[in-house]
């Protein structure tokens, strides 16, 4: 797979062909396997995906610890803010929805990781319920995403322990604005900028977890990401450029992730996960786990 | 490299790809050193592993691997009332295995019939595993491939002779290592291989003169 977003991007370009189409061949070549097979693989996390969001919209679902579980439900039932009705809200919800099946000990696709995967799957068929997009399209869009992913993973971390929450939320409302930003069509170099500008709204982001848990704030953290997600999609596709090149972006994620105090990378040692409530939380949620 | 599908994927249950996904392999794994799931399991769980496991669901992942369940079998949730159920009996311990450990960690002892193993293995995240120790031997195995390991004397000729036999059954070797405790003592050999080994193939290794012990560890990761 590629090592710079902007090579993948030139290539697209001189071959006139979509980043999509450049990173499923690429992966073919790579593995010796058809694409029609990688597509297959992707078609099923779709499935999965989409699984997910149904199960965590009946609010049904609690964690392990009881800390979270129920809020996906309130968005799609609850009183409405600014968002009533747009396809924001129900992005929002279906980030939650995922993210309570994953606490849940529900089936979900790590993409890239557990701790982040509400994200692409309420960006993505969040946006083709909204428009009417066919599989094929968000198929697509999910290679765009695996590309993204990949040059993050080679360049910077996708571990909460590498890197904090930018490495894993972070990446993934990077990727989702990169993918989705082609499924709208958008040029290669929009992805470029659609990636840029979500991720540079996400560094520094730190990876507290109450307890060391991926709950307490991941799963609100997954809603976060969808919104910068779309932040990320609105500018790019709107013509909006980010000056500093995505590959840079990315690379500087990774500095920041390095240079980070271990207490904020998945250690419950700083951060949310060390304020007085959050102590209290973790310790009494731990100890009634270890009684059942 | 890295590869799409290790990015979009794995399918799993969660909550959490190294303490939940890594674990379940952790235990596929070692179910393949007694030949299937096994009736007395004493599972030691090391650092972050201790420390969190419950909350992420490692104890019923393990127990889960154990049984045979892969990381998206969603019946993981209910592994320690299965395996109570279906009379594996299981036991988990907070260690230290080492100072210098992998933060995720777990020591698993096996018991089936007269069979016994001694397994130690680490999760690195998103899911990878690494195991590092059987039976004493330090090994590296990782689960992405199918794998044959094996205790022989140190004979001249044996990387040959299961070579040979690998061959005549088809069989393409991805990777190969040889470590031995000391000159003349016994090796240990982990074979990595691209098509799935049959037992016939086990059989014939094991009944060459100077193998002591082989196994088949199954493929579970992507």
């Amino acid at each position: 797979m590629y090592r710079a977003l902007a090579e993948a991007i030139r290539d697209a370009e001189q071959q006139g062909i979509s980043l999509a189409r450049l990173a499923l061949e690429t992966e073919a070549r790579d593995q010796g396997r058809p694409v029609e097979e990688i597509r297959g693989a992707l078609q099923r996390a779709l499935d999965v995906m989409r699984g997910a969001v149904e199960q965590g919209m009946t609010g049904e679902l609690r964690s392990a610890s009881g800390l979270v579980g129920g809020d996906a439900a309130k968005l799609r039932t609850g009183p409405a803010g600014p968002l009533a009705g747009t396809l924001f809200r129900d992005v929002l919800a279906r980030a939650l929805a995922v993210q309570e099946v994953n606490a849940a000990m529900g089936v979900i696709v790590a993409a890239p990781t557990a701790g982040g995967a509400g994200v692409l799957p309420a960006v993505l068929t969040g946006l083709a319920q909204a428009r009417a997009i066919p599989d094929d399209a968000v198929v697509d869009a999910l290679a765009v995403a695996g590309l993204i992913g990949a040059v993050i993973a080679e360049r910077a971390s996708l571990s909460g322990a590498e890197g904090g929450c930018q490495a894993e939320t972070g990446a993934a409302a990077a990727m989702a604005a990169g993918a989705a930003t082609e499924m709208l069509g958008g040029s290669p170099g929009q992805v470029g900028h659609a990636t840029a500008l979500a991720m540079q709204g996400t560094l520094g982001l730190v990876c507290d977890p109450l307890g060391g848990l991926v709950e307490l704030p991941c799963v609100f953290r997954n809603a976060t990401g969808s919104a910068i997600a779309l932040t990320g999609i609105e500018l790019a596709i709107a013509g909006v450029e980010f000056a500093i090149p995505v590959d840079e972006v990315i690379d500087v994620m990774g500095q920041i992730g390095a240079e980070m105090d271990v207490r904020y990378r998945e250690t419950a040692g700083g951060g949310l996960a060390a304020t007085p409530t959050g102590r209290r939380l973790a310790h009494e949620r731990l100890v009634q786990l270890r009684r059942r | 490299m890295v590869s799409l599908l290790d990015i979009i994927g794995p399918v799993m249950v969660g909550p959490s790809s190294s303490h939940t996904a890594g674990a379940c392999r952790l235990g596929l794994l070692a179910r393949n050193l007694v030949g299937g799931t096994p009736e007395k399991a004493r599972i030691e769980l090391h650092g972050s592993f201790a420390r969190t496991g419950e909350g992420h669901g490692t104890d019923k992942a393990i127990a889960g691997g154990l049984m045979g369940f892969r990381p998206d079998d969603e019946r993981l949730r209910d592994a320690l009332e299965i395996a109570e159920r279906e009379g594996l009996d299981y036991a988990f311990e907070k260690t230290t295995i080492a100072d210098d450990a992998h933060p995720n960690t777990a020591r698993i002892t096996l018991e089936r019939g007269e069979r016994q193993a001694v397994m130690t293995g680490s999760s690195l995240g998103a899911g990878r595993i690494l195991v590092t120790e059987i039976n004493d031997y330090s090994v590296e195995v990782s689960g992405g491939y199918h794998t044959i390991v094996l205790i022989a004397e140190d004979v001249k000729g044996s990387v040959a002779a299961i070579a040979t036999i690998l061959a005549e059954h088809g069989i393409n070797i991805a990777n190969l290592r040889l470590t031995r405790k000391a000159r003349g003592g016994d090796a240990f050999m982990v074979i990595e291989v691209d098509d799935v080994p049959g037992e016939g193939v086990r059989d014939e290794i094991r009944a060459l003169p100077w193998v002591r012990w082989a196994f088949r560890l199954d493929k579970v990761s992507a």
